[in-house]
């Protein structure tokens, strides 16, 4: 890849940004850094600012106040050769509908000053790489939600950027697509793309992102690497999942009624036909563990999982990732340590 | 605010040297494949054609047959298709330069633009592609007017190049006209707001000029009016030099109309193009 840095250091650096429209503070005072060749995940509800700092990055937008560096490139005063170094792939498709795929990618090339040949070659090779070859010639209006998002990938690479602004890749596309949309950005960064990422899916982030900033409201409430984030939160989740499953409820009451040391909160789980308890000890692992024996209570499965994302910007924000914020379900954890029994 | 920046340590120098400017040669390069892009668009929905190919056909058989008598007298429609046809020139100019300002509208509300503009590229390139394409529209538009006009009798009492002349003259005042729609385009919400308030000026512009009917026929306000109106201007221009008579002080008049209005929406309309968030 041609403009990728090579010095070692952040790629993007953020100090003290704000904007405002009005009285809403969009950027309240933002830092972060991008470390060359990592993906960061920002990490936010609907509003707290995400797009605002992609536009200010992507010289969309002028900042009212603070600095932004990108690839050493100030935003206020160097945007031309800013620009030469990124690409943009934005919440809403930033490709021209009207044109087909192979004619899109063509004229970015064109734009990014490649000669014609070269272009037509550089289209159709991202157009095989992203499987839109068969729909190439199709306008992109005919394409689906997640064909369109791949044009837009692609026309983001056409360029080969340094660093790599995704705005909600995968917001409104189907879990199928979504998964097409993680592997492609996994395999940019496996090139030595730097990446930052925006999304209010705690899923995406914890599948692409290293590092991860948690922004609410304009303002950046945590930063650091994912488990280290949800080691901040502390303590870990016991589930158990009965032989029986009509067992449920009475091993859920036997656990929190024996008065345990230190467990509290004990909640049974419906759909995961499991009983979920908070524990901050392997003892007490053991405890329920020894209690269930002594009971009777089969146990067909047994783990223990970090907290989810969604558990983490709950407790740092003290409030749920909010109103409208379509959250997707609780992942099942990466870093679950299983025993079965 | 916080700690100091930590600054990359890329070589100071190659930072400083390159001002990202972008070269004439890329500039022009980019405004091909910009207009290229315009031209794929309208291939892809041919409707978008409907006025440049119809507007022309129905505005001169209207004015020809119905008006033509009532303004020229009954029987004199033949001298009349050689005073609307020019003056008609000079309308389609202003009708395609409002459907810039719609265009421009609508294609911001795509995500387009914004990668556009995070490209290493002249921001104006984008406006000024559009409107070479405008005015290759245009360009079509006289044509078929010309063509209708000699269907129905239009003669040319001077040369091919004072014809070529009177052309040129509608394409560089219809250029400046679109600056003004384009800076419409990029301030107004919607396209139908653009399409409102430009109706609302072009109008009375219209018809308070020398294109349909001589103004020495109207109330003294008005006749004052069309004198001051540019419009009046470029089809008296166009007018004398398809039909012979004094040319040039019209003709001027209507290049320092060109320039003046391109000169102060021009960078208006890129400023705003840069800032549109």
């Amino acid at each position: 890849m041609t403009t990728r840095l090579s010095e070692k250091g952040a790629a993007v650096e953020v100090r003290g940004l704000v904007k405002h429209y009005g009285q809403t503070k969009a950027l309240d005072g933002v830092d972060l850094d991008v470390r060359q060749g990592t993906v960061l995940g920002v990490l936010g509800p609907n509003g707290a600012g995400k797009t605002t700092l992609v536009r200010v990055l992507s010289t969309l937008v002028k900042p009212d106040a603070g600095t932004a560096r990108v690839a050493g490139y100030d935003v206020l005063r160097q945007p031309r050769q800013l620009r030469r170094v990124i690409g943009l792939t934005g919440q809403y498709a930033s490709v021209d509908e009207k044109l087909s795929g192979r004619e899109n990618l063509y004229m970015i090339g064109r734009l990014l000053d490649l000669p014609s040949r070269q272009a037509k070659a550089r289209a159709d090779e991202l157009l095989e790489r992203f499987s839109l070859t068969e729909a190439a010639k199709r306008p992109a209006m005919q394409y689906s939600g997640g064909m369109r998002r791949r044009l837009d990938l692609a026309a983001s690479m056409i360029g080969e950027p340094a660093v790599l602004y995704l705005d909600e890749p995968t917001t409104g596309l189907d879990p199928r697509t979504r998964n097409e949309v993680w592997e492609e950005v996994q395999r940019m960064v496996g090139e030595g793309a730097t990446v930052l990422l925006t999304t209010q899916y705690m899923e995406e982030a914890e599948q692409l992102a290293s590092e991860l900033t948690v922004i609410d409201r304009g303002r950046v409430v945590a930063n650091g690497k994912v488990a280290e984030l949800k080691a901040k939160v502390g303590g870990r989740t016991l589930q158990i999942v009965p032989s029986d499953p009509g067992r449920l409820t009475a091993m859920a009451a036997a656990i929190s009624e024996a008065g345990l040391d230190g467990i509290d909160g004990v909640a049974v789980d419906h759909a995961a036909g499991a009983v979920n308890v908070p524990i901050v000890t392997d003892g007490q692992l053991t405890a329920v563990v020894g209690l269930l024996a002594a009971r009777g209570l089969a146990i067909a499965h047994i783990g223990t999982h970090l907290p989810s994302l969604d558990e983490v910007f709950l407790a740092i924000t003290g409030k749920k990732t909010d109103s409208g914020t379509p959250v997707e379900p609780a992942a099942p954890a990466n870093s679950k340590e299983e025993v079965t029994v | 605010m916080s700690t100091a920046t930590a600054t990359l340590d890329r070589p100071v120098k190659a930072v400083a040297a390159d001002e990202g400017r972008i070269g004439l040669r890329a500039n022009l390069r980019h405004i091909g494949a910009l207009a290229r892009r315009n031209m794929l668009q309208i291939k892809q929905d041919p409707e978008s054609m409907f006025d440049v190919l119809l507007m022309p056909v129905i505005f001169t058989l209207l004015f020809v047959y119905v008006f033509g008598g009532a303004v020229a007298g009954k029987g004199n429609q033949q001298e009349y298709v050689n005073y609307v046809v020019p003056g008609l020139m000079a309308m389609m100019g202003m009708n395609i330069a409002m459907a810039v300002g719609t265009g421009i509208n609508d294609d911001f509300k795509k995500g387009v633009m914004d990668r556009f503009r995070t490209m290493p590229i002249a921001r104006s390139s984008v406006l000024i592609a559009k409107i070479v394409v405008e005015l290759g529209r245009m360009m079509i538009a006289t044509l078929i007017l010309l063509g209708v006009g000699f269907a129905l009798g239009l003669s040319i009492h001077t040369d091919v190049l004072h014809l070529l002349g009177a052309i040129a003259l509608a394409a560089v005042f219809g250029a400046s006209l679109m600056w003004i729609f384009i800076l419409l385009g990029l301030t107004m919400k919607t396209p139908q707001a653009v399409q409102g308030v430009a109706m609302l000026v072009l109008m009375p512009l219209q018809f308070g000029s020398s294109i349909f009917a001589k103004p020495t026929t109207m109330p003294g306000w008005l006749e004052g009016f069309t004198k001051v109106n540019p419009l009046s201007n470029l089809a008296d221009a166009a007018r004398a030099m398809i039909n012979g008579g004094a040319v040039a002080h019209s003709v001027w008049i209507t290049l320092a109309w060109s320039v003046g209005i391109t000169a102060v929406t021009a960078p208006l309309a890129v400023a705003r193009f840069r800032k549109k968030t």
